[in-house]
């Protein structure tokens, strides 16, 4: 049955193999081994969709593959769609009693075919009801063609076409919420989670596949090469994030918000922008206006959650 | 056992769906292929057909969804027409390269812009490099007929490629035919179970479909896809003649028509052959202008030797085209005329009906009777010239 035992789990066989072509200290595949793992049950399959990423590319080079499920890749903006045909064909099939196994459908994609250019498929199939989980794991650009920005790219980080010069600092723009622009399909459930606690991630991810209906985990993936911190350090930037609260770990079950990670101590975001070359140039005292900035969105986004939690507590 | 019935092209095309009873049909509305799909979301709400239907939020989602199921195994079609095809563009190249057996109507419309709902080819002309087998039908019946053999073709074990049955917008899509149907059973034998051993839901054997291939295997997959593409002129031929012995209407990949003793031939696709075969007959009838049809039905893969045969002895060959290659002109002239190069005689090339624009039976006539001059002056120019359209 499903377990999030790290004892048990660390003597199951990896679904996602080394020997991939990821850069060291990545954490996209940190976060899709834990994935997988918790997916896959004793009567439940997994079956999963890819989008065009650094995901993709480095764990498909043909004649190779890293995957020990079944994996398709189609586009890039069209993991969501190509899962629900699988998953539509898997209904059909079981219908006409042509199949007999339990499935498990993953769709997974970057933030940029996420937020971006795959969020109407993605948004289609979420309406539509198809019984899937849709993952993004999130490394803030689009990484793969050289670290471009995004909608999840932060604000004042330095991307490659919005680079900080000498009169650009970086994104002016805000990170856009794709958490809650997918809640707002009123879907079963819907969460944030991050790779340094993979117990949460994992619990996420069985309750995810545990119900009926379109689910979504969004996954903070730091990315050492477009951030520019040394890659031993991936899941200190994890904790970094939770700890100053620039990413939330919170859950929607049934309509209803908690927010699984509340730091004792929170810490300034200006910790956060330190510890990363993508936010250097805000330190130059031209931008330092926009460290205060950043503080108040992070702030503000976090106060937000925390009175939507109440109100759902119907405290 | 057969049926007269009376059906659109619309119609008949997804009657033709309704009796394949595909495991998931995807789809997305545009003129003119709406009426299709009504009717199949019909059938399905009915619980007529088996189908999962998946209203996607555009084309490209609706190839994508197919794609998909196909990959999972799944017998599966879509529909659309003009703009949705361009929208699927991305998407086509994957289906026909994951080789995935899907079965599309295309109910041909003009490219916007300017927007238009009405009849050309550039829909599916563009779309002619995408590794799909396209088959162009010239009436109601060839639109229901072409429909259920392209089952056969796309999941033929040598071929496994993807299948566009084209059909003329509104010409077709929206006209009344009485047309003859076979009954489900029929068709159910004749197209028979879909399989893939190699498919996503094959848990106990994880493949990696869609794979990422650099230099030194790319080539090798566009190889084989080519290679089935040639797999398929014999496979189209077959199939036309054993549908021909199940129902009595046999097809192949050209089909001339009074072509033994012309001195004048038109060779063009879709509902226009129609107009042609008329304004043939008249011709001869009423000026003694010995014309003849050659109707092209698959234009991929391109008949070329079987399109040489037929015109060999054709002192004067014209190529009607409902579309343009800008700054080339015609597509499918091009493709005679390269396919003829080794017996070269003159041809010419009239683009005709883009837009909608009727192609009417004196319009067909001039075309033939400006083929005769050409004859017998020796002379055939322009090479490209427009018909029907103001200056
Ligand atoms: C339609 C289309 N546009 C652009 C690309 C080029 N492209 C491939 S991967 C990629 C970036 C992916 O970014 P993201 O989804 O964030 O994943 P990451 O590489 O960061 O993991 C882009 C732009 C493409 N493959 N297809
Ligand atoms: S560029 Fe970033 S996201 Fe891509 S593989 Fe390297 S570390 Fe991972
Ligand atoms: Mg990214």
């Amino acid at each position: 049955m499903a377990t999030t035992n790290l004892k048990k789990l660390s003597d199951m066989p990896e679904l996602l193999s080394g020997g991939h072509a990821a850069c060291p200290g990545c954490a996209g595949p940190v976060a899709i081994r834990q994935i997988l793992l918790a997916a896959q049950q004793d009567d439940v399959y997994v079956v999963a969709g890819i989008a065009t990423g650094c995901m993709e590319v480095s764990t498909t080079v043909y004649p190779n593959s890293a995957w020990r499920v079944p994996l398709v890749h189609n586009a890039f903006e069209n993991v969501a769609a190509t899962i629900s045909g699988a998953e539509a064909a898997y209904r059909s099939l079981k219908k006409q009693g042509k199949y007999d196994k339990k499935v498990a459908f993953l769709a997974i994609g970057g933030d940029g075919g996420t937020y971006d250019i795959g969020l109407q498929s993605l948004s289609g199939a979420l309406e539509r009801g198809h019984d899937f989980t849709y993952i993004c794991y999130d490394n803030e650009a689009y990484m793969n063609t050289g670290i471009q920005r995004s909608g999840a790219t932060p604000k004042g980080a330095f991307t490659t076409t919005a680079p900080a010069g000498k009169v650009e600092p970086g994104k002016r723009q805000v990170k856009k919420d794709l958490t809650a622009i997918v809640a707002a399909h009123e879907v079963p459930y819907a969460a944030q989670a991050s790779p340094h606690r993979p117990r949460d991630l994992m619990k996420k991810v069985q309750k995810a596949v545990g119900i009926q209906g379109p689910c979504f985990l969004n996954v903070l993936s730091p990315c050492p090469r477009g951030w520019r911190y040394p890659p031993d350090q991936s899941m200190q930037m994890c904790k970094l994030a939770t700890d100053t609260c620039v990413w939330a770990l919170y859950e929607i079950e049934d309509g209803k918000l908690t927010v699984n990670y509340k730091p004792k101590q929170k810490q300034p975001v200006r910790d956060w922008l330190k510890s990363q070359g993508r936010f250097r140039h805000l330190f130059a005292p031209q931008n330092e206006y926009l460290i205060e900035e950043i503080q108040q969105d992070v702030d503000r986004r976090w106060q937000r959650l925390l009175a939507l939690e109440a109100m759902d507590k119907g405290q | 056992m057969s049926e007269r019935m009376a059906l659109t092209g619309n119609d008949s095309a997804a009657y033709a769906l309704k009796q394949i009873n595909p495991d998931v049909v995807a789809a997305y509305p545009i003129t003119p292929q709406t009426e299709l799909m009504h009717k199949f979301a019909a059938y399905v709400a009915d619980g007529d057909v088996k189908t999962e239907f998946v209203t996607v939020e555009s084309e490209h989602s609706a190839m994508s969804a197919v794609v998909g199921a196909s990959l999972a195994g799944a017998r599966t079609c879509t529909a659309t027409s003009a703009n949705g095809l361009a929208l699927m563009w991305e998407i086509l190249y994957i289906a026909a390269s994951c080789r995935c057996p899907i079965v599309m109507p295309v109910i041909n419309r003009a490219l916007s812009g300017p927007i238009n709902i009405h009849c050309d080819h550039s829909d599916t002309m563009g779309a002619r490099d995408a590794g799909w087998i396209q088959l162009y039908s010239e009436n109601c019946q060839e639109a229901y007929d072409n429909t259920i053999q392209a089952v056969r073709i796309a999941e033929h074990p040598d071929v496994r490629l993807p299948v566009m049955v084209c059909l003329d917008g509104f010409i077709l899509s929206h006209t009344l035919e009485s047309l003859e149907t076979s009954d489900d059973q029929t068709v159910q034998n004749f197209i028979g179970e879909f399989e893939r051993p190699d498919n996503l839901l094959n848990v106990d054997h994880a493949e990696t479909f869609g794979a990422f291939a650099l230099q030194n295997y790319y080539f090798e997959f566009k190889k084989q896809q080519a290679d089935a593409m040639v797999n398929a002129v014999a496979v189209v031929q077959g199939i036309g003649s054993e549908y021909g012995t199940l129902t009595g209407r046999p097809y192949d990949l050209l089909e001339p028509y009074r072509c033994d003793d012309a001195d004048v031939v038109l060779v063009g696709l879709g509902s226009t052959m129609g107009t042609a075969k008329q304004a043939a007959d008249d011709l001869r009838e009423e000026e003694g202008l010995k014309c003849g049809v050659l109707k092209v039905r698959c234009f991929r893969p391109f008949p070329g030797e079987q399109l040489c045969q037929a015109l060999k002895d054709v002192p004067m060959v014209g190529v009607m085209d409902r579309a343009i290659s800008f700054g080339l002109g015609g597509p499918l002239f091009h493709e005679v005329r390269s396919a003829r190069y080794d017996a070269a005689g003159p041809m010419m090339n009239f683009i005709y009906g883009l837009g909608g624009r009727d192609l009417s039976l004196d319009d067909a006539g001039e075309v033939f009777r400006t083929l005769a001059r050409a004859g017998e002056s020796g002379r055939a120019e322009p090479t490209v010239s427009y018909v029907g359209v103001r200056e």
